[in-house]
């Protein structure tokens, strides 16, 4: 028990510190002063145009996430800059050796015999081509390490950001979003840090020092070159004002045929059995082509930038050409000079093409990053208080006070004021129709939410205090669902106590009466579940996952409908065990069946959000209430 | 009986015998076949997707070529104008000329480039586009079985960044390459016409780029595939650490999830870096190459020049023209790249599309008048990767207009047995047979459109409710769907809304039409969740609305509290007359809609009957259907009694629970 603390501690001291550079959510003002509130975390996800203020702070919002996320590797980024300056200062340099250097000035030494006029400009040339292409080498790799690098911190970060946030947020924003967030918003920003940020800095870089070449060879031509940049400005705008928003809408239809393509492929068996293959199909044909669209609309606007670019390059060379000419005719330029001149500002531009691409790259992660970026800012509304209460050693006495609960602000009451007190041991089992607010009352004890208003102890200490920590370790849910993680029963079952030892993985199987299944499994307890659960029947994945509640021997338990989908043997074998289980420990039960209610100590009927009966079961029944006709419902069904 | 289970497109010929996971053998199959197919045949292979892209990728082609030649052209020009330029007798035309011509073939330029996208992106984005959809047609039709063992994230990310891949690659990839080579040949045979020697010189260069080549594609191939995979597998933890949110936030296992994504992301950060790593090698390759050769050109070309066995500007031409080839050089590395990246994504898309479908339409489909008679004629089952069989031999008979409940012990088969009779799996022997013929005789669209399902676990789509309770309808579906076959029973279209607000009565879903845009309110992924019960429910209704004449329903209401339940139950049990129904029950409640009660033991139908018969008869039934044995029942007698007398009850319900262990 004390190894498990210190074990759990460790982790959780980690949890707060080493991510903390990533999460948005930190630096967040309060809400009233925020004037972006509107933007902040996902809400402004699907909209499509901001007005300048709101670009701009969603733009910020989106570097800086880049930033934090570059940190540890910056000083490798800056070593890859630096090489691909020089590598590329190296590779703008040879047309002016070939040109300038070799013809105008090496080959009239030639031929007046000095040898030098060779080996310098050969020599030269072969000295800029290694360091080009060494360098070439070396900083792709660099680029791929810190990209990589950065890229696996971010996934990291989301992929905790959203086990971190509350399940309110779960409940909104759905499974197929926080996939698209995970894998292809991700995968946009890998072609951005991968090829893009490359040739962004290796384009610059090229421009750059063509331009100064050509500015000290011969400045006339240099201002050629200034003219050129007017109309490439206002091409760059335009493509800029209208590609953002196409790949905006790009990534929006994109999810959608994503998720209409995971929720086909999950709910298989439905679509086959009541023949909707057709039907999706035609559906899915309709997203791709929204899809294939607006992705056609946004590489076209790029296919008119290229061209146009181009053009400017192309213009600019002929005028360099007919200016130079005629300066070579009165004698005032090399021609070799000239040759290499022109050539340069032919290249010169094209590096724009890379860059413009880049702006593809970048356009598409932004957008992705704006996305990710808002997913970072969400704030979980459950949160570990800064220097959080311990708990040793827990009794399980729970007490609600004035306890009042909403899903938001102005949303409507879903749990009324409360004022329970379980005393330590006792099962409680919950009843009431649904929606009546059962779930509810539990989750708040699970820490799901918190209450909106009074207070929640454990042991006299409040829930919102407690650390984290002590709260999973004293308080076990088994939820409705019995998700099955893919890997062994084994895994799963130790999936509340890692540490624990086979003997007591079987121990608690066989508590709960599933080791005889698990058993008969082709291969026991290193029997694969599969995809979320496969093969296992619903009955004998609420048998694991209460394996999995009795090995984390808590001092609370709640159980949330989880006998609903069992047999009557199931139940049984289940019912015996919970016994078990049940021993010194407090209880919480939302109850379906009598059999559950048999056990109970007391029962609470829940009806819209307000406890409406209290009292043990037999007290109720004399009572002559809710619960007094549901007892009888259950006895007439038992007879049937 | 040995006949049956010969009939064909039955999937017991196709069931492997191996042990093995189904996934593995999957992947074994991916990979193998993958390796198998040459470039050519995998490119052969995309034939059909690009039938309206041919005329205008060809023009594409011609115009990225006419672009490429242009650029050559200039180096020429150059070479001319410092030629006649450094003659004595130069005159002005000579520079007007040139700058004439250079001005236009830039604008031509331009122009050409422009063409190139404007003929090939739209044709390149509809192969794309039709691909993903043969995917997805592909996929809807696979079984379940096949749904098992591949995850949704790897088969996502072969719709999805696969084909952007090949979209690229057609698009600019393959133009590129194409063009590339050609004005390396042209602009070289041009190098010649300068200076063989030179041209030779340069020529050296491309030898080793060559001969290293195949090298660097095994390698780059084999990363960038295994990252495609791994990029998979990171894509299917995420998903089940979502999908499973409620347990790891229920036991704070957060970080266990997360420690385990780590692993698999930091293995696709390695495949990436060392992906990058080899194409970094082939790059400076690519680079270093030709440039040394080029100083051993400058070398050489002085020396020529100055013998005077070379003019000054064709030494200056073929600079620039080595200037102007050197990107298409470098270019053809990364595009040869692309090509393997290519070939990875079509082999990937051709190994999911190579997988028949086990369970398809017998070539000669029989039919028949539907009656509601289903028989189980000595069925067997067993699944793919299991050691022996679930179902060792099931016979049953369900008499048309018959409710007949299903019950077996937790994990008996009866779901497993339900999922036979629309043939989402195939039986491995024995036969099912509705209104007399074998259900692999049917045509799948006859066959499942008799049958409707209420799964166990209810999956609703993101659509409106309206739109998810009448799935088995015809509600939006085009006219001519082949999958949904005219029938009696069908609703007509004008029905559909009276059938709808039925089948939601029926199921006691009345609640949808109090969301906030009632039945038209979206649920699911971009819509409002519901509740397990509200879920079921819906479920439960879209079974009912599809007017089969054999409805299975699996264990429909076991999300749902007692009043509920009751509720529902009586209106079935009106609204089921003359559906032959068959029930999943896990407990007497749902057993009393049934006429009959089968019970399923060890894989075989052990005793029909009705329920008190089979409670007095068979041992193994009532331990499954009755009470425990004090349970409730007892507890109710002396909370009755501790009722009369407060105080005692908590002595009434220890003294119960010795005996409740005991049983």
């Amino acid at each position: 028990m004390t190894e498990r603390n210190g074990r759990t501690a460790n982790v959780d001291d980690r949890h707060f510190t080493d991510t903390a550079a990533l999460d948005l959510s930190k630096i967040t003002p309060p809400r009233e002063q925020d004037e972006f509130a509107h933007l902040r975390g996902t809400a402004a996800e699907e909209e499509l145009t901001f007005n300048k203020e709101e670009r701009k702070f969603i733009r910020r919002r989106s570097l800086s996430l880049l930033w934090r996320a570059s940190e540890g590797v910056r000083g490798k980024l800056l070593l890859t800059a630096s090489a691909v300056v020089v590598s590329q200062a190296a590779q703008a340099a040879t047309p002016f050796i070939a040109g300038g250097l070799a013809i105008d000035w090496g080959l009239p030494r030639l031929i007046d015999g000095d040898i030098t006029g060779l080996w310098i400009p050969a020599m030269l040339y072969l000295l800029c081509a290694v360091t080009a292409g060494v360098l070439l080498y070396w900083y792709t790799r660099m680029t791929a390490e810190a990209s990589q690098a950065m890229l696996y911190k971010l996934r990291d970060e989301v992929f905790r950001k959203t086990q971190a946030l509350s399940l309110d947020f779960h409940e909104d924003y759905t499974s197929g979003k926080v996939i698209s967030r995970q894998t292809s918003d991700l995968e946009a920003l890998r072609e951005l840090l991968d090829g893009g940020v490359n040739q962004l800095v290796q384009g610059i870089m090229f421009m750059m020092f063509t331009t100064v070449y050509i500015w000290i060879s011969d400045f006339r031509s240099g201002l050629v070159l200034l003219a050129a940049v007017i109309p490439i400005i206002f091409l760059g705008r335009w493509y800029q004002k209208n590609a953002e928003i196409a790949y905006r809408r790009t990534r929006i239809s994109s999810a959608r045929m994503i998720v209409h393509f995971v929720e086909s492929m999950t709910g298989i068996r439905a679509v086959q059995a009541f023949r909707r293959e057709h039907a999706r199909s035609r559906q899915y044909r309709k997203l791709a082509k929204i899809y294939r669209d607006d992705m056609v609309k946004s590489i076209g606007l790029f296919g008119i930038l290229q061209p146009s670019l181009m053009l400017v390059g192309n213009l600019s060379v002929a005028a360099v050409l007919l200016w130079g000419g005629f300066r070579v005719l009165e004698g005032d330029l090399g021609a070799g000079l000239l040759a290499g001149i022109v050539l340069s500002t032919k290249r010169v531009f094209q590096p724009l093409d890379m860059i413009a691409m880049f702006y593809n790259s970048l356009q598409s992660a932004t957008a992705a990053l704006e996305k990710v970026s808002g997913l970072l800012e969400e704030t979980p509304k459950v949160r570990q208080v800064k220097s959080p209460q311990r708990l040793e050693d827990c009794r399980g006495e729970i007490e609600f006070r004035d306890a009042e609960f909403k899903y938001s602000e102005d949303g409507p009451v879903v749990m009324q004021k409360l004022d329970l007190h379980i005393p330590a041991g006792q099962t409680v089992a919950v009843v009431g129709r649904t929606g009546a607010g059962k779930s509810t009352l539990v989750k708040l004890l699970a820490r799901f939410y918190d209450v909106t208003a009074g207070s929640l102890t454990l042991d006299g200490v409040e829930l919102r205090k407690l650390s984290e920590q002590d709260h999973h370790r004293h308080v076990a849910m088994v939820t409705q669902e019995a998700f099955l993680f893919s890997g062994s029963i084994r895994e799963n079952i130790a999936l509340s106590r890692p540490e624990a030892t086979d003997e007591e993985i079987y121990d608690a199987a066989k508590a709960v009466g599933a080791h005889e299944f698990i058993m008969s499994l082709p291969e026991g307890y290193d029997t694969d579940v599969n995809k979320r659960g496969g093969r296992i029947s619903a009955g004998q994945r609420q048998l694991v996952s209460f394996a999995r509640a009795f090995l984390a021997d808590p001092a609370v338990l709640i159980l949330d409908e989880a006998t609903s989908s069992l047999d009557l043997p199931s139940e049984q074998l289940v019912q015996q065990g919970l016994e078990r289980l049940l021993g010194n420990r407090t209880a919480l039960i939302i109850a379906h069946r009598l059999s559950t209610v048999a056990i109970a100590d007391r029962v609470l009927v829940i009806d819209e959000g307000q406890v409406v009966e209290d009292g043990s079961p037999a007290e109720l029944i004399a009572q002559g209430g809710y619960f007094a006709k549901l007892h009888s419902a259950w006895s007439a069904t038992m007879q049937a | 009986m040995q006949q049956s289970e010969q009939k064909p497109g039955a999937g017991s010929q196709s069931q492997p015998e191996s042990p093995i996971g189904a996934q593995q053998r999957a992947a074994q199959q991916r990979v193998e076949s993958g390796e198998r197919r040459t470039l050519a045949q995998a490119f052969g292979r995309l034939v059909p997707y690009l039938q309206g892209l041919k005329l205008r990728w060809l023009l594409g082609v011609f115009a990225a070529i006419g672009a490429g030649v242009i650029a050559l052209s200039i180096p020429v020009v150059l070479g001319r104008l410092v030629d006649d330029i450094e003659a004595i007798d130069a005159v002005g035309a000579v520079v007007w000329t040139a700058f004439a011509v250079v001005l236009c073939l830039g604008v031509l330029e331009a122009v050409f480039v422009f063409l190139r996208r404007f003929f090939v992106i739209p044709p390149a984005s509809d192969a794309e586009m039709n691909m993903r959809v043969s995917l997805f047609d592909r996929l809807v039709h696979q079984t379940a079985s096949f749904h098992g063992a591949w995850e949704a994230g790897q088969l996502q990310s072969r719709a999805i960044a696969d084909l952007n891949m090949l979209r690229r690659f057609f698009a600019f990839g393959s133009l590129m390459l194409l063009t590339s080579c050609i004005t390396v040949t042209v602009g070289i045979a041009v190098m010649f016409t300068w200076s063989p020697l030179l041209a030779g010189l340069f020529l050296c260069a491309a030898v080793p780029v060559i001969v290293l080549g195949p090298a660097f594609r095994r390698k780059f191939i084999h990363y960038s595939r295994s990252a495609q995979d791994q990029a998979g597998e990171v894509a299917t933890k995420v998903e089940e650490s979502v999908h499973g949110i409620r347990v790891l936030k229920a036991f704070g296992r957060g970080d266990w999830a997360r420690s385990s994504f780590k692993e698999e992301a930091a293995t696709l950060r390695d495949l990436e870096v060392s992906k990058m790593r080899t194409l970094a090698k082939f790059q400076m390759l690519m680079v270093l190459l030709p440039e040394s050769v080029l100083a051993a050109c400058i070398f050489t070309g002085l020396y020529l020049a100055a013998q005077g066995d070379m003019t000054a500007g064709a030494l200056a031409g073929f600079f620039s023209m080595a200037v102007v080839l050197k990107q298409p050089i470098e270019g053809i590395g990364m595009l040869i790249g692309m090509v393997f990246m290519a070939k990875t994504s079509i082999d990937r898309h051709i190994d999911v599309m190579d997988i028949e479908p086990e369970i398809a339409s017998p070539t000669e489909p029989r039919t028949t008048q539907e009656r509601g008679l289903v028989e189980l004629d000595n069925v067997h089952f067993r699944y793919p990767d299991a050691a022996e069989d679930l179902i060792r031999g099931a016979t049953l008979r369900i008499e048309p207009g018959e409710t007949m409940a299903l019950v077996s012990a937790t994990g008996g088969g009866t779901s497993t047995l339900l999922n036979l009779v629309p043939r989402l799996y195939d039986v491995t022997g024995g036969s099912v047979r509705i209104d007399g013929v074998d259900v692999r005789e049917y045509s799948l669209p006859d066959l499942r459109s008799r049958v409707a399902v209420a799964f166990e676990d209810p999956t609703l789509f993101s659509t409106t409710v309206k739109s998810n309770v009448l799935l088995g309808t015809g509600h939006h579906r085009d006219e001519d769907d082949p999958a949904h076959p005219y029938r009696e029973k069908s609703p007509r279209p004008d029905q559909l809304e009276q059938v709808l607000a039925e089948a939601l009565h029926t199921a006691d879903a009345e609640f949808a039409a109090n969301l906030p845009e009632g039945l038209d309110t979206r649920i699911g992924e971009e819509g409002l969740s519901l509740s397990g019960g509200q879920r079921q429910r819906l479920a439960l209704s879209r079974a009912i609305a599809a007017k089969p004449s054999v409805l299975l329903l699996d264990d429909p209401l076991s999300a749902l509290d007692v009043r509920t339940e009751e509720r529902v139950t009586d209106r079935l049990r009106r609204v089921l007359q003359g559906t032959t129904t068959l029930i999943v029950a896990h407990r007497p409640s749902t057993v009393a809609m049934a006429d009959r009660v089968a019970l399923l033991h060890e894989g075989r139908i052990a005793d029909v009957g009705t329920h008190t018969e089979l409670l007095t008869r068979s041992e193994t039934y009532a331990k499954i259907m009755k009470p425990p044995a004090p349970g409730g029942q007892e507890l109710m007698d002396t909370v009755a009694a501790a009722g009369s007398e407060p105080g005692t009850e908590q002595d009434a319900i220890a003294a119960e629970e010795p005996e409740e262990v005991r049983s």
